[in-house]
């Protein structure tokens, strides 16, 4: 287990770099002067050359590329993501609280996914063919096509407009999260009875199974100390990948329903111009991302030992 | 016996190809309604008319109108070339990208191969929608630029698939015959390596069809892909969005269209994947 623990680490470190790097690209590929930007971004007074050579400086754009990139990355590691254009806030102050808030609404949409999405996806399983089975697979269809932001706005109308239960304008407490969690939550189930379906479906069809019943073994003793537990591992690694599609939706679910998370706050940040947010929101994003898989690897490695490093 | 190995009805292999030809034709009737949809609009898409503004569906405007008075059938039907065709493009152009990178790094193996991979694997390593979101953000709506920011994720998942089916094809018996014969690189891989694996690629490009299309609507959504007055199902969401509760109908067809687009599309992935699977075991 060590050992494999070591390796998963030691592979992360190029991959480390490469994100840090193409972050750091993201300013760059943005049309027009940094120092401009930050120089005009807050208001809209014009800036002399002068300025414009003096912010340069300040802002170390006049070094090679290489050593602006070494400079930033040595911050970075240090927690300092630089300034706001805006405000000139620092940005891990501003990402800091909105990341808790966007953390509260990811774990209350993946419990709730994952508590409609188990029990329904081992049912379709179990009761292949059925009415049920049938029903729960159209609905995860519809699920699946149906995009975040499109269900965002359906539940606005229906919850808001149609039924009156909920502010339009929501603030960011509980009553403000019921909302948000479900549009994140049902396409996420949706993918989840799905493939758990399939994941149990294929661990039911295996020839243990045949055997344990040959010898008269009950069915549902089968179902729950065997083939579920054997599942378990990759129904963990479904979940671990569905957090990137997770924080992509968070984007537009926050946007839409005004969650102070960072997903609103990149794209205010992309309104307003504010490369340096947008590049720390990135990073951020990148390395949670990053941690999750690792830890979900891990786990399933301590599952289902005989999975080994590709 | 297994007890959960149940006799359930399996469709047939003859079944699951007239379902996947039932599809396609759905699509492409699809596909054909779009290229011929501006001639048949019933009134001009991008004309405001102030005396129209937010008017409910009526004889003049069977979907109504929305903010600016403009009709949202036509708009709708004019978004669809945009909406579709752009999806389609999108997945084209990973899939030719992602597949020549996949083969060089599959055939040449070494060093190539280990840079195409190692970049493959930066790419994956950010959660797709961000980026995407942060690159269009960074260099500004238009739907070009959703299309890259979409599409420099895309291209990694037909590279690692054509690098995996090239190193299981290069030692085949044939692949060797071609080398002894003296055929190039080149020539082995685009007339043995590429005809032979052709098809699994094709079916993954088939699901990500729905899942393209869903991301450029969302990005226009967004405000980060098609502008506005141009039309895309995603963009007159967000335009009308604001007049949810004076004017739902400008927000709820598009998106009527956008699902129902979504599904057939979606539908058409699965139809294709299941066809190949059954064949492949054959």
């Amino acid at each position: 287990m060590s050992k494999y623990i070591g390796k998963r680490l030691l592979s992360l470190i190029p991959i480390l770099i490469g994100i840090s790097f193409l972050t750091f690209l993201l300013l760059y590929i943005a049309p027009g002067d940094p120092a401009q930007k930050r120089l005009t971004s807050n208001n809209g007074v014009a800036v002399t050359q002068e300025q414009i050579d003096n912010m340069r400086e300040e802002m170390g754009l006049n070094r090679p590329f290489l050593v602006q990139y070494g400079s930033w990355l040595g911050k970075a590691l240090t927690g300092d993501l630089g300034e706001s254009y805006k405000d000139s806030m620092p940005v891990s102050g501003k990402l800091g609280p909105a990341f808790q808030k966007t953390l509260q609404l990811t774990v209350t949409s993946l419990l709730l996914a994952l508590l409609v999405s188990i029990p329904t996806g081992i049912l379709s399983a179990v009761y292949r063919g059925s009415f049920w089975d049938h029903l729960f697979r159209l609905l995860s269809f519809i699920g699946n096509s149906l995009p975040n932001f499109l269900l965002s706005i359906l539940l606005m109308y229906f919850f808001c407009i149609q039924l009156n239960l909920f502010p339009v304008i929501a603030t960011g407490n509980f009553q403000g999260l019921f909302l948000p969690t479900l549009a994140l939550a049902l396409p996420m189930a949706s993918r989840f009875v799905r493939q758990i379906r399939a994941e149990v479906l294929e661990e039911l069809g295996k020839d243990y199974v045949t055997g344990l019943a040959a010898r008269g073994v009950q069915s549902h003793r089968v179902l729950f100390r065997n083939v579920l537990r054997n599942s378990m591992a990759s129904i963990l690694t479904i979940i671990g990948i569905s957090v990137g599609t997770l924080m992509g939706g968070s984007v537009v679910v926050e946007t839409i329903f005004n969650w102070p998370g960072v997903g609103k706050l990149a794209m205010d940040s992309i309104t307003a111009r504010d490369y340096p947010v947008i590049q720390g929101f990135v990073l951020i994003m990148a390395l949670v991302y990053v941690l999750v898989n690792l830890l979900t690897d891990l786990a399933h490695h301590w599952l289902d030992p005989r999975v080994e490093l590709e | 016996m297994n007890p959960f190995r149940k006799k359930s009805k399996q469709l047939t292999r003859e079944q699951l190809r007239n379902r996947m030809f039932l599809m396609l034709g759905i699509a492409a009737l699809l596909c054909i309604f779009a290229l011929v949809a501006p001639f048949l609009t019933p009134n001009d898409p991008n004309l405001p008319n102030a005396a129209y503004m937010n008017a409910a569906p009526c004889k003049e405007f069977p979907l109504g109108a929305d903010r600016y008075g403009r009709c949202v059938l036509s708009r709708i039907m004019i978004g669809a070339r945009t909406s579709i065709f752009a999806a389609v493009a999108l997945v084209l152009a990973t899939f030719l990208v992602g597949s020549l990178f996949g083969i060089l790094s599959g055939y040449y193996g070494g060093v190539l191969d280990t840079v195409i991979m190692r970049i493959a694997d930066i790419f994956l390593a950010f959660p797709q929608m961000v980026l995407a979101i942060a690159v269009a953000g960074v260099l500004g709506g238009s739907l070009l630029n959703a299309m890259i920011a979409l599409g420099i994720t895309g291209w990694t998942q037909y590279a690692r698939l054509a690098r995996t089916h090239t190193m299981a094809l290069k030692n085949e018996p044939f692949v060797l015959a071609a080398k002894m014969n003296g055929s190039s690189g080149l020539q082995i891989m685009a007339r043995h390596i590429l005809p032979n694996m052709i098809g699994p690629l094709t079916v993954n490009a088939a699901t990500q069809i729905g899942t393209n299309m869903i991301g450029i609507a969302g990005l226009s959504f967004l405000g980060l892909g098609v502008v506005p007055p141009k039309a895309e199902w995603g963009s007159m969401i967000n335009e009308s969005r604001a007049y949810l509760q004076l004017a739902p109908w400008s927000v709820l067809f598009p998106a009527v269209a956008i699902i129902v687009t979504v599904m057939v599309f979606n539908y058409l992935g699965d139809a294709v994947r299941d066809y190949s699977d059954v064949s492949e075991a054959k």
